[in-house]
């Protein structure tokens, strides 16, 4: 294996060996290592398959803005990861890595076929190739593309991590610890204000920790970083973050930061989460991300071994690995020359400093001459070979007028280029702050901010270390400030700083054909500067669309590396300047972030709250099945010896109509409406009247929204004069509190009534059954339930086995029936003792599928399943239900507009199938004539639909238009199997005459 | 996520706290049955939905529960003040001077 680690060099910790794999073969790296750089060691720079054309690929960067080196890593434990970035991937022992997209093996790839047959892929490829014949593209060219194209393959197993998540507050948020954000979070640091500097990487020190031998302030960059950390640790005002990713930049100065917690660990402690989500909102932000080097655009400059210079000198600097042994570099801006210096000093083969631009500042020709680097100004590249590592670069002089003359064939093994800087303004830009074009960088600048942020440092083209130390300083200092603490920014002295003139955003010049050259703009999505040219061919105009297009800058990197080289290439097709073409929007996340993160505690039971009654547990003992009912889990049905749903539900059914059932209804929404004005409000809020309802009774009441349709329903009680004691549907209650707040906030103010919600406060206990009153007699103190003192819809307040209780004469049966409220903490107690006492009649404990069956028996209602928002009581049937000589209630006004007037509305009527076995489906839809062609009318459809026990046949509910005079029609509902058909009949199936009500 | 100043606590709580109610100064009539069809529709259905500034109301659900009216600009999202439920709607002078105090200041460039 060859070795590629350079003695002497770099901050990885080489007393520390670490063992990793790739692809199953043994590597070993040092702690602090990446696994690129230790890979890079290795002397391996094949680490992928590109997206669509399968062409070998490389490491391109060494920072999170990597395009390329993306690997699926294998933790254990159904711990696989797919996508990460090999750049900022730290190196452990034991660590498990794979490459992507290839098959059968990352040098022998099938799919690879994909690149020689590169005419059917380009721009919008997906749009016009492989669209004929239409029947293939489901079932051939969609699986078969989508099988050879794409990245890393998802995991399947749960993600068994756990994630945690934090709200903080400070004065001063600093993201970014380069040379502009230390000194921005020292500044705001000493000033006393509360301050959080975060840094994606694993060390503070961004571009410093690839600069030792810069001098700050008389010290060496690495003294000088060493004791710039010192101090901000001394510091209790000052959190800092490393490992952390400020992913995306929100309102008001609320900012979501991504802390990685466990990736880099060999041993992870029991229960650590494996990343933090931090929601931090902060007075003042300084962004100080630094810039990001942008690749040069000519024919092959996507081979493995094509690198950008400045990671090439990071990995000498930084990790002390030399990126090959003969390198070639190319480039349009001063800074590769650093590259090729250091390389040089490091004892690597310089074969070529090539340049693009005519002249360059001399000192730099200088410094390549004394350290004996062959330089090319003024010439081109235009081609690279070798198959899975660049083995050599075609270079040309550019003549006057820009003529190519004749190439040039340099051996190398690795290919250093270099088109300047961008500087990273996405978080800016996540804040809509509006950016203005730089011509002379070719970049996007920020201009005008609507945070209270501010940029420093490369980030805003102040390019250099002093630059970003005095820029950064400043911005800390001003940002304390700016949240009230000052103190005086200091000079900083640097020694050693690089040279930063110069850049390209277009495509070099070439003497070959550039509608087949294979220059590469978008390296994640195999985007190349032909297919972008082919876009606006093509007739795309707008950035927007051609991005769409040709999917450059959509990839997982959101173009970090390649929007500007795109927009470049754009701008020159569509004959336009770039600021007149314009940037796409970034947004967040700024670099991909795993959902655990976003989820954080809210997973498994704690992604939404199971609300439980108090008897929810005896349920439970007593083998019930569950069904969710809003946020209550709420017991559908008692099975008995390995009974089915069916068979459970028809007994509990004969026992409500035959003896007595028990049915918990806590879940029922409550709302105590208190005060003098009670009667005056209910009366307009709820379509009925109820100012002649005695203390003591009880009314079905019918809430409409103000369009009319109905909203909820239930029944209510009067305890007093003054007190009304409001039931609710279940899902309803929170919503219609809200609106009754709303109306009494708001319209009427003046009324002198307070609404609580009591849902919780009561446990209900449902007794339904001729035996009903039998059972609960003897437990009853202080109420006489005899059928005259206490008939239907009466309610009073006493006690049942000596707790209180508001006892209701209610039923949604049509069996005698009462609702017995007790103190929620009394519920199961009462419920244990009614159950033991009910045991001689069979009592029989039932869920809400039968009293589902039950009530669609009797042609109750159930708002939201019988009715969808747009049905008013008449299409209900519930005309009567409205209190007809009431001036005014909620929805009145709209039950007179002429649409609400129409006979052909639907209607809720009775449906009985010809087949009486035959159970409808629900939301099934109906229609009158069955042999009329597709697509037919549909006159309505099925909205309840049960096997009746107590009839022995189905019985189904059905909003049909102008229902109620089709009564005995026989309308049909098509079905995939067959077609059925019914007759339209009555709502109620049971008891037409409450005869049993009265029992 | 947004801060938004609760005009009855008279404090700046984060978003969650809140729910959006729709379009502010909508009264509901104190007759309707003297509406037409089209003054009903208008008042049920028909709304400003401007692009910029908007007169609108929230409550503070999970804190003191109450209604309250807010100018609010759709394309920034940004508050530029809150006021109580009844309260007439604030003149430009009212809301520019409400604006300068609580909204933050212009970011350095």
């Amino acid at each position: 294996m060859s070795n590629f680690r350079i003695a002497g060099k770099g901050r990885v910790n080489r007393s520390r060996q670490v063992r990793f794999t790739f692809d199953g073969v043994d590597y070993t790296g040092y702690e602090g290592d990446t696994l690129a750089s230790a890979l890079l060691a290795n002397g391996v720079h094949l680490v992928g398959r590109s997206f669509k054309y399968h062409r070998p690929r490389g490491i391109l960067s060494a920072g999170s803005e990597e395009p390329n080196a993306l690997v699926g890593t294998d933790r254990g434990n159904g711990r696989f990861e797919p996508n990460t970035r090999a750049t900022v991937l730290e190196v452990f022992e034991g660590l498990k890595t794979e490459s992507q997209n290839r098959w059968p093996s990352l040098t022998r790839d099938i799919g690879a076929v994909n690149d020689a047959l590169y005419m059917l892929f380009s721009a919008g490829f997906y749009y016009k190739t492989f669209m004929w014949p239409k029947s293939f593209w489901d079932k051939v060219y969609e699986p078969v593309i989508r099988n050879a194209a794409g990245l890393g393959k998802a995991p399947t197993a749960p993600d068994p991590d756990v994630y945690a998540s934090r709200f903080a507050h400070c004065d001063v948020l600093v993201v970014g610890g380069g040379a502009a954000g230390l000194a921005a979070a020292l500044e705001a640091g000493r000033s006393g204000a509360s301050v959080i500097l975060c840094d994606e990487q694993s060390e503070i020190g961004g571009s410093l920790l690839s600069e030792p031998a810069a001098e700050i302030n008389g010290q060496l960059a690495w003294d000088w970083l060493e004791d710039a950390n010192a101090a901000l640790a001394g510091m209790p005002n000052v959190t800092v973050l490393p490992r952390t990713t400020a992913i995306g930049y929100y309102h008001q100065n609320f900012i979501g930061l991504c802390q990685r917690l466990t990736d880099h660990l060999r041993i992870v402690p029991e229960g650590a989460p494996r990343e933090r989500m931090w929601k931090v909102r902060a007075k003042q932000v300084v962004l100080a991300q630094g810039a990001i080097e942008k690749p040069l655009v000519f024919a092959g400059n996507d081979r493995p071994g094509v690198m950008l210079a400045g990671a090439a000198r990071t990995y000498l600097n930084r990790y002390g690995v030399k990126v090959g042994n003969r390198v070639v570099v190319v480039t349009s801006h001063d800074s590769a020359w650093h590259a090729a210096f250091d390389l040089a000093k490091a004892g690597v083969e310089v074969a070529a400093i090539v340049d693009v631009r005519g002249t360059v500042p001399t000192q730099l020709a200088a410094a390549a001459d004394a350290l004996r680097i062959r330089t090319l100004i003024g010439w081109t590249v235009t081609g690279t070979r070798g198959r899975l590592r660049v083995s050599s670069v075609r270079v040309n002089p550019v003549g006057a007028g820009g003529k190519v003359g004749s190439a040039e064939t340099i051996a190398c093994d690795a290919l250093l280029m270099s088109g300047g800087w961008t500087p990273s303004i996405h978080l800016f830009s996540h804040t809509q702050g509006s950016l203005t074009w730089n011509e002379d960088g070719q970049m996007f600048l920020p201009g005008r901010g609507k945070e209270d942020c501010c940029l420093a440092g490369a980030g805003k083209g102040r390019f250099g270390l002093k630059a970003a130390f005095e820029d950064g300083a400043a911005a800390g200092a001003a940002a304390a400030a700016d949240a009230g603490f000052g103190v005086e920014p200091p000079a900083y002295h640097v020694e050693g700083e690089l040279s930063f003139t110069g850049v390209t955003g277009r495509e070099l010049p070439t003497d070959r054909d550039l509608g087949h050259a294979k220059a590469f703009v978008d390296f994640q999505n195999d985007v190349m500067a032909k297919d972008i040219r082919l876009a606006v061919r093509e007739g795309f105009k707008s950035i927007e669309h051609i991005k769409r297009y040709t999917t450059t800058g959509m990839a997982t990197d959101q173009g970090k590396t390649s929007n500007i080289n795109g927009l470049a290439v754009a701008s020159d097709a569509l004959k336009r300047p770039i600021p007149a073409v314009g940037l796409t929007t970034f947004r967040p996340p700024y670099t991909p972030t795993s959902f655990g993160t976003f989820a954080g505690y809210n997973k498994g039971a704690l992604f939404e709250v199971t609300r439980k009654t108090p008897i929810d547990g005896w349920a439970e003992e007593n083998g019930a099945v569950f069904e969710p009912v809003s946020l209550w889990r709420r017991a559908r049905y008692f099975p008995q010896g390995g009974e089915d749903m069916h068979a459970a539900v028809a007994r509990e059914c004969k026992a409500v109509r035959s003896s007595l059932g028990i049915f918990d209804a806590s879940t029922l929404g409550k709302i105590e409406i208190v005060g003098p004005d009670a009667a005056e409000f209910m009366n307009r809020m709820y379509t009925n009247a109820w100012t002649k309802l005695a203390p003591g009774r009880c009314r079905y009441g019918l809430l409409l929204g103000e369009d009319g349709f109905i909203r909820d329903d239930g029944v209510i009680g009067r305890l007093a004069h003054d007190r009304f004691h409001v039931t609710t549907t279940t899902g309803g209650a929170a919503r219609v509190l809200n609106m009754m707040e709303d109306y009494l906030q708001t319209e009427w103010p003046d009324l002198k009534v307070w609404l609580t919600s009591t849902t919780e406060q009561w446990s209900v206990i449902a007794l339904n059954g001729p035996n009903a009153r039998k059972l609960i007699e003897p437990f009853v103190e202080g109420i006489d339930l005899s059928d005259g003192a206490f008939p239907h819809m009466a309610m009073a307040t006493g006690k049942i086995c000596g707790v209180p209780t508001r006892l209701f004469r209610v039923s949604f049966t049509g069996e005698l029936g009462f609702e017995i409220n007790v103190p929620a903490r009394y519920g199961r107690a009462v419920w244990e003792k009614l159950f033991e006492a009910g045991q001689r009649f069979g009592i029989t404990p039932y869920g809400t599928e039968t009293m589902h069956v039950l009530r669609a028996e009797k042609g109750y209602i159930i708002v939201g399943q019988d009715t969808d928002g747009t049905l008013t009581p008449d299409d209900a049937g519930l005309s009567w239900a409205i209190g007809k000589t009431k001036p005014d209630f909620v929805g009145k006004r709209s039950l007179s507009r002429p649409d609400m007037l129409a006979a052909d509305r639907k209607q809720l009527v009775g449906l009985l199938t010809a087949d009486p076995k035959t159970v409808l489906e629900e939301g099934a839809q109906i229609v009158l004539d069955p042999n009329q062609p597709v697509p037919m009318e549909m006159v309505g459809h099925v909205t309840s639909s049960y096997w009746s026990a107590e009839l022995g046949r189905s019985i189904a509910l059905a909003a049909i238009q102008g229902g109620r005079s089709l009564q005995g029609r026989t309308v049909h509902v098509p079905m995939p199997d067959k077609v059925h058909s019914a007759t339209i009949t009555g709502m109620v199936f049971v008891d037409p005459e409450n005869t049993r009500l009265s029992a | 996520m947004l801060l938004i100043r609760c005009p009855y606590c008279e404090a700046e709580r984060p978003e969650v706290e809140f729910t959006y109610a729709g379009e502010a100064h909508i009264a509901r009539p104190a007759d309707p049955s003297a509406l037409s069809d089209d003054e009903w529709r208008d008042f049920l259905f028909i709304r400003t939905n401007p692009r910029g500034r908007h007169f609108e109301r929230w409550r503070h659900m999970h804190g003191c529960g109450r209604f309250f009216n807010a100018v609010r600009d759709t394309v920034t999202d940004k508050f530029a003040m809150t006021y109580k439920a009844g309260e007439p709607r604030p003149s430009d002078e009212e809301i520019a001077l409400a604006g300068s105090a609580t909204s933050v200041g212009e970011a350095r460039p």
